[in-house]
């Protein structure tokens, strides 16, 4: 008991599984995930998931099915072309749901408004 | 003179193609024979030994490929820069017309060795330290491009979804530059069977002698080149259809073998990543709902390898996935590091079709 210090706190004490209380290992949380969904035919369904709440799900798809306005000339890909809808899902929370493979175009949209392009996730084909 | 005209065909034909850059792929040409024995493989999933990429494979694969392409001498290396994800799946068609170039090669150095080149006597020093020194740029820049591949990985994604294949195509090239011919070229008139001393009276001398058995052994031997940077390369995909609606990849179970991973993660991955469900059936081959093609199926299976088989810390593929509590590790053979992967989670699904076929929703 002469040296204290090693009483309080042992660095090398056994923790236990550092991680078992942790349900998100391994989890993409913080990812804006971007995915396909192939429906009948040719035709696909882009979905979004994983928007941080700072933004507004409903506002953007507006900005998404309208396109930009004002860079409207500039930028011609802004346009989305396709119409989408906002599906709220328990896991998920908020979706954005859009006619079409606009994967490309999301991220292109998503990163113009300063998001990093590291925490977008394109899955699929 | 004869051997000279074969020589620059083959090297201008190789620049053409070269342009072409990710629609042909390098790798054809030894995409198959490169991993050893299936038998081999299994021991290694099943319990914890490494797969040894080292020497002893070596020999089988100069077995194999002195059997499937015999004679390949530098121009492989030439492929090699351009194997990383990219190159990772050889294109059948490719295959045919890749060997048919360095077929000249061989000839040329073991028949008439007309001075081509570098005939004059004083050149052999330099030559030889070329290929020294070029071969092993060959190593480090084989590195260096699977590095890069694997930073700009997350880049790319964005860029290789759809309108992808340009930018893929841009990239190449860029990677691959004028450098690449430039050093290509000086191996071939090294490997060409171009003696200096055949021009004039005297005798020849020890590196002058030293260099042609290396220029030789490597023209017959293409796997020793191999040795500096091991190369990771699994058989395409076979997509066939299904009927109208679903897909089926044949060959699942042996493109799993070689990531020496289980088909359940890979196949989980894949569902997962294209949004779709499917089933294995009798002969062990995946059926996909949905229709996709050839390069998508490999687009997902570059994915999977980057992220579950390609070791980060050291960017080999030798690596073992294991699960503990929940939680997949990944156990690198090569550098010893260990890490968690993330799981795979298939995501929102959206309802697609009949609401009424859908128990669900």
């Amino acid at each position: 008991m002469s040296v204290q210090n090693l009483n309080t706190f042992d660095p090398f004490a056994d923790e236990g599984d550092p991680l078992a209380s942790n349900a998100d290992v391994g989890s993409q949380q913080n990812y804006i995930h971007v995915r396909i969904q192939q429906r009948n035919g040719r035709k696909t369904l882009t979905t979004l998931q994983g928007l941080p709440k700072e933004y507004d799900a409903k506002k953007l798809l507006k900005a998404f099915k309208k396109a930009c306005h004002s860079e409207r000339e500039r930028l011609a890909w802004h346009e989305f072309a396709c119409n989408g809808t906002l599906v709220e899902d328990e896991e998920a929370g908020q979706v954005i749901q859009l006619q079409g493979d606009q994967r490309l175009k999301i991220s292109n949209f998503l990163v113009e408004e300063g998001i990093p392009r590291t925490t977008i996730k394109i899955h699929g084909f | 003179m004869a051997s000279e005209e074969p020589l620059f065909d083959s090297s201008l034909k190789k620049r053409k193609k070269k342009q072409v850059a990710f629609s042909e792929d390098p790798l054809g040409a030894d995409a198959d024979p490169t991993m050893p024995a299936p038998a081999i493989i299994d021991n290694h999933t099943t319990d914890g030994d490494a797969v040894d990429m080292g020497p002893t494979t070596m020999h089988e694969q100069m077995k194999q490929n002195g059997t499937t392409e015999e004679g390949e001498g530098e121009p492989i290396e030439k492929k090699e820069e351009e194997e990383d994800f990219k190159g990772m799946f050889g294109d059948i068609k490719k295959k045919k017309k890749k060997k048919d170039i360095p077929m000249d090669l061989p000839e040329d150095n073991l028949g008439v060795s007309a001075p081509a080149p570098a005939a004059t006597g004083d050149m052999d020093f330099s030559d030889l330290k070329k290929k020294k020194k070029s071969s092993k740029k060959k190593a480090t820049l084989d590195m260096e491009a699977f590095e890069k591949e694997l930073n700009d990985a997350k880049v790319k994604d964005v860029e290789d979804e759809e309108g992808g294949e340009d930018a893929l195509a841009e990239i190449d090239e860029a990677e691959l530059g004028d450098d690449p011919f430039v050093r290509t070229e000086s191996a071939i008139t090294l490997d060409s069977g171009t003696e200096p001393w055949l021009g004039s009276d005297r005798d020849y001398m020890y590196p002058e002698l030293l260099q042609r058995f290396y220029a030789q052994l490597h023209a017959s031997n293409p796997a020793l080149l191999n040795v500096a940077g091991k190369r990771y390369t699994i058989s395409p995909p076979q997509i066939m259809r299904d009927g109208n609606k679903k897909t089926v990849f044949a060959n699942v179970s042996d493109i799993c073998r070689r990531m020496h991973r289980q088909p359940e993660h890979v196949i989980q991955y894949m569902f997962a990543e294209l949004g779709t469900t499917g089933s294995v059936d009798g002969s062990a081959r995946l059926v996909i709902r949905g229709r996709f093609q050839q390069k998508q199926i490999e687009q997902v299976l570059r994915r999977y390898i980057a992220e579950y088989v390609t070791c980060k810390t050291c960017k080999s593929p030798d690596t073992l996935l294991t699960k503990e509590n929940r939680i997949f590790f990944m156990s690198c053979e090569s550098c010893g590091s260990r890490r968690s992967v993330n799981t795979i989670k298939t995501g929102f699904q959206a309802q697609v079709g009949k609401r009424s076929k859908n128990k669900t929703g």
